[in-house]
């Protein structure tokens, strides 16, 4: 298999705790199902805890990828939170990048003590329009939603986007997997809803857990 | 089936460069794994553990580095194959015993993980591990991708066992932690029983064993001359190579085709960093005449390369050596593809590869002006936010402009926003009894400032306990504060000896933190951090009194709470929140600084984030208008 380009380079783009790992995980697995050598760079230890964590998956049909991403190198951004997948611009960004963002903020401390603003989401996602190729808004989280597999629902809409030529079997396959059985199901809906979120198909039921008995 | 105990060799599969090399030790046939948990070497134990009924291994979490290496080292002088798998810090912590075994001398293949942190993602340093090999006369592996990291653990284990010696191997976070193709080998059949025989003392003739050491190094590097893990790639006519080891090694070759020199730039890759494949390296510097060196993060291999061509100074000739000394790449931080491009295009006079200046300008100046910054912060649920709350507080009722001592876990955050800035020192693990136990001492000096010194309860079993013996012996003023949230939280809860289960998640028999102070002979009290208010009274009593005092705060990891039981949803009753009216000052979101706590601009009103909020309920007993609620009881 070739690659429109080689090595292909997506940076997943987040906040500790939004299971950034996971969706660089079903996505690295599902590149291997392809055929491909695909890398994951990812930090964590203090980036559990709150603070910002970026996943470097770089796609090659060639070889073995190192696992941080030059600069300016990114094709593809996938921002679990938006001021987040603004933040990976300086660094790696270029005109041709193209982001897929999802609009829900998570706060950081320095902005709840005040010490700092967080735009609005609107102007977040217009500056990001300024610097790359194209930005699709994938509202993972709807309104009073907990985020439940919403790193999942971002998956799915890269998947469901075509930007990175890997079969839709074998993201589901990957996932498979990956979870365990009583997390798959939920997952995979959320999966399918990124799909259907990123092609415009309206009324996508919400992720939500079977109640559990009081 | 998890990866780890696939049995389908040949089929390539995604592995995280610890499981690599766990799934290497598998294939070598491992049966025991003893380790403490330190980042980026966590998940080589963790995975061992995940098998070890299916694979007949015994995994445990010791109570710290010293101890796993010297079980381990038990059972490889049994005869079985051992691993010990530790973060750098760690490595220092065995140093004692690494510097007798490697004269008295092991039997079984016994592999000695080491995890090294550039750039310190999650460290106090960055010190290079590899500097203990050259040390202690131990050979040296270094993996450059993922399925290096199985094949030479597998290799390591039969590099040990032939020389009677601990291999050193040595990783760094950016594979340890990075995700990428691995091809799987064969699972062994395991057939080893362990028996002690003959004897391992260092000390009886220990010039003689020195020297017999040195024999065995000259023995290994015969092997290591002829190794799989060292090839070149390039032009066989280049004058000019880099010469690289471990992650050096794929940043080099991306920089290298980037650059696209691959037609003038040769790449001597070693994997068999101490001691050195010298004709190997010989045979491949004949023509050259420049040499860049790539490495994090001392001139290790550098220096040892200089060392060589000054031997070899009449049949190499003049070769000039580039790297940290010349300052073309930095001997601290870790490295990228783009570090070595840059160091390539300074040496070689190039053009940079061109990013467009005016985008970069454009997007830094966004990211300055636009971008609020984000901190790690404690997680929504943390004991330790409440806990820290408490030793403030404390500390500003006494008026004494007492401080606190850190240590090493979770709580480290605290030196920054999320802990109110409370912590005042940070070395190593224990470090923080240790000092506030000199601090203690210091009275005759005119010293009357209260010292706190804070412990996770990992850390206490690890590192404390001696400078909390050495406080009681001589009655130093000193409160410890030992923050137990019931394992080793910072690298995934791993049990401690309080925990109360194994590795294997088995029920264990528990040492209690209380007991050993009372032991001691220190006054203990336990409290719960989530009841605040005590908790403050409680810590204000204790800094009124002498001696060594111990506090523990219990109370569980949060991320291990939430996921046990169902968590209580909390809201803001906007009706009872008065906002700036209040005089409160933003209590919940602005000054406890909860990230579940956010601003609602429109209703100008404090506002659970129902996204972030983990339902601890700690905001709930804080806020003085009693606005913050439960919306329904949880099961």
């Amino acid at each position: 298999m070739t690659l429109e380009k080689d090595p292909l380079n997506l940076i997943i783009a987040g906040v500790g705790g939004q299971g950034n790992i996971l969706a660089s995980q079903i996505v690295a697995t599902a590149a291997i199902k392809e055929g491909l050598y695909v890398t994951v760079g990812e930090t964590y230890g203090a980036s559990q805890r709150g603070g910002p964590v970026m996943s470097h998956v770089r796609f090659s049909a060639q070889a073995q990828c190192g696992p941080l991403i030059p600069e300016g190198e990114a094709d593809i951004i996938v921002g679990l939170e938006p001021i987040e997948a603004l933040r990976i611009i300086a660094d790696f960004g270029n005109p041709r990048t193209r982001v897929i963002v999802s609009p829900r903020p998570i706060y950081p401390i320095w902005v709840l003590s005040g010490q700092a603003k967080y735009p609005p989401v609107e102007e977040i996602v217009q500056k990001l329009g300024e610097f790359v190729a194209e930005v699709r808004v994938v509202k993972a989280i709807e309104e009073g939603e907990t985020g439940l597999a919403a790193n999942v629902v971002m998956v799915g809409a890269l998947a469901g986007s075509g930007m990175v030529h890997i079969g839709m079997k074998n993201f589901e396959e990957s996932m498979r997997e990956i979870m365990s059985p009583k997390d798959l199901d939920l997952n995979l809906r959320a999966f399918k809803k990124g799909v259907e979120l990123i092609r415009g198909r309206a009324r996508i039921p919400a992720i939500s857990k079977p109640r559990r008995h009081k | 089936m998890g990866t780890l105990e696939l049995n389908q060799p040949g089929k390539t599969v995604l592995m995280m460069g610890d499981e690599a090399i766990a799934r290497g030790a598998i294939e070598a046939g491992v049966d025991f794994c003893a380790s403490y948990p330190g980042t980026p070497a966590t998940e080589v134990p963790e995975s061992l553990a995940r098998v070890a009924e299916r694979f007949n291994i015994y995994a445990e979490w010791s109570t710290n580095e010293i101890v796993a290496f010297e079980a381990a080292t038990a059972a490889s002088l049994a005869g079985l194959r051992a691993l010990v798998a530790m973060k750098q810090n760690g490595v220092n912590v065995c140093a004692d015993f690494l510097m007798t075994v490697n004269l008295a001398g092991t039997n079984g293949g016994l592999v000695l993980v080491a995890g090294d942190d550039p750039s310190a993602i999650s460290s106090s340093n960055e010190q290079d591990s590899r500097n203990y090999a050259r040390y202690a006369d131990l050979p040296l592996l270094e993996p450059a991708d993922f399925q290096e990291a199985k094949d030479m653990t597998k290799w390591a284990f039969e590099v040990s066992e032939k020389l009677g010696l601990p291999c050193i191997l040595r990783s760094v976070t950016r594979l340890s932690h990075s995700r990428g193709n691995v091809k799987l080998g064969e699972l062994p059949e395991k057939k080893r029983t362990a028996k002690f025989e003959g004897v391992y003392i260092s000390g009886a003739f220990v010039a003689a064993q020195h020297a017999a050491l040195h024999l065995k190094l000259e023995q290994v590097r015969e092997d290591f001359e002829a190794s799989q893990f060292n090839f070149y790639v390039g032009s066989k006519k280049a004058k000019f190579v880099i010469a690289t080891c471990g992650s050096g090694w794929l940043y080099s070759r991306e920089a290298v085709a980037a650059l696209g020199l691959e037609g003038k730039v040769g790449i001597l890759k070693i994997g068999t960093t101490w001691p050195l494949p010298e004709k190997f390296i010989i045979d491949h510097l004949k023509n050259v005449t420049e040499i860049l060196v790539v490495e994090e993060v001392d001139p290790f291999l550098e220096q040892n390369i200089k060392i060589l061509l000054a031997e070899q100074a009449k049949t190499l000739g003049p070769v000039e050596v580039y790297g940290a000394k010349s300052g073309h790449l930095p001997a601290y931080g870790e490295l990228n593809q783009d570090k070595v491009a840059q160091a390539l295009v300074s040496i070689k006079g190039l053009k940079t590869r061109a990013r467009d200046e005016k985008y970069v300008e454009k997007a830094k100046e966004l990211a300055l002006a636009f971008i609020p910054p984000r901190m790690p912060t404690f997680c929504t649920g943390c004991p330790h936010r409440a806990s820290l709350w408490a030793i403030k507080s404390a500390l500003k009722l006494d008026g004494r402009d007492g401080f606190v001592t850190g240590d090493i876990g979770c709580y480290s955050i605290g030196a920054g926003p999320a802990g109110y800035f409370q912590l005042k020192t940070i070395h190593c693990m224990g470090g923080g009894i240790g000092l506030a136990n000199g601090f203690g001492k210091l009275e005759q000096f005119a010293f009357n400032q209260p010292v706190i010194a804070v412990c996770g309860d990992s850390t206490f079993y690890h590192a404390a306990i001696p400078a909390l013996i050495n406080a009681r012996v001589h009655n130093s003023n000193v409160l410890m504060v030992v923050l137990d949230n019931g394992g080793t939280a910072m690298t995934g809860f791993q049990p401690h000896p309080g925990s109360g289960f194994d590795a294997l998640g088995r029920p264990a028999p528990t040492v209690e933190i209380e007991n050993i102070c009372r032991g001691i002979g220190v006054e203990v009290r336990i409290r719960d951090p989530f009841e605040i208010s005590q908790a403050v009274q409680d810590l204000y009593d204790m800094l009124q009194e002498d001696g060594p005092r111990v506090m523990v705060f219990r109370r569980r990891c949060f991320r291990i709470e939430a996921k046990e039981k169902l968590q209580k949803k909390y809201y803001v009753d906007q009706a009872k929140c008065i906002g700036d009216d209040c005089g409160c000052a933003r209590f919940c979101s602005r000054v406890f600084n909860c990230p579940g706590i956010i601003w609602d601009q429109e209703a100008q009103k404090a506002k659970i984030d129902e996204v972030v909020c983990t339902g601890c309920g700690v905001c709930a007993t804080l806020c003085p208008g009693g606005a913050i609620v439960v919306r329904g009881a949880a099961s």
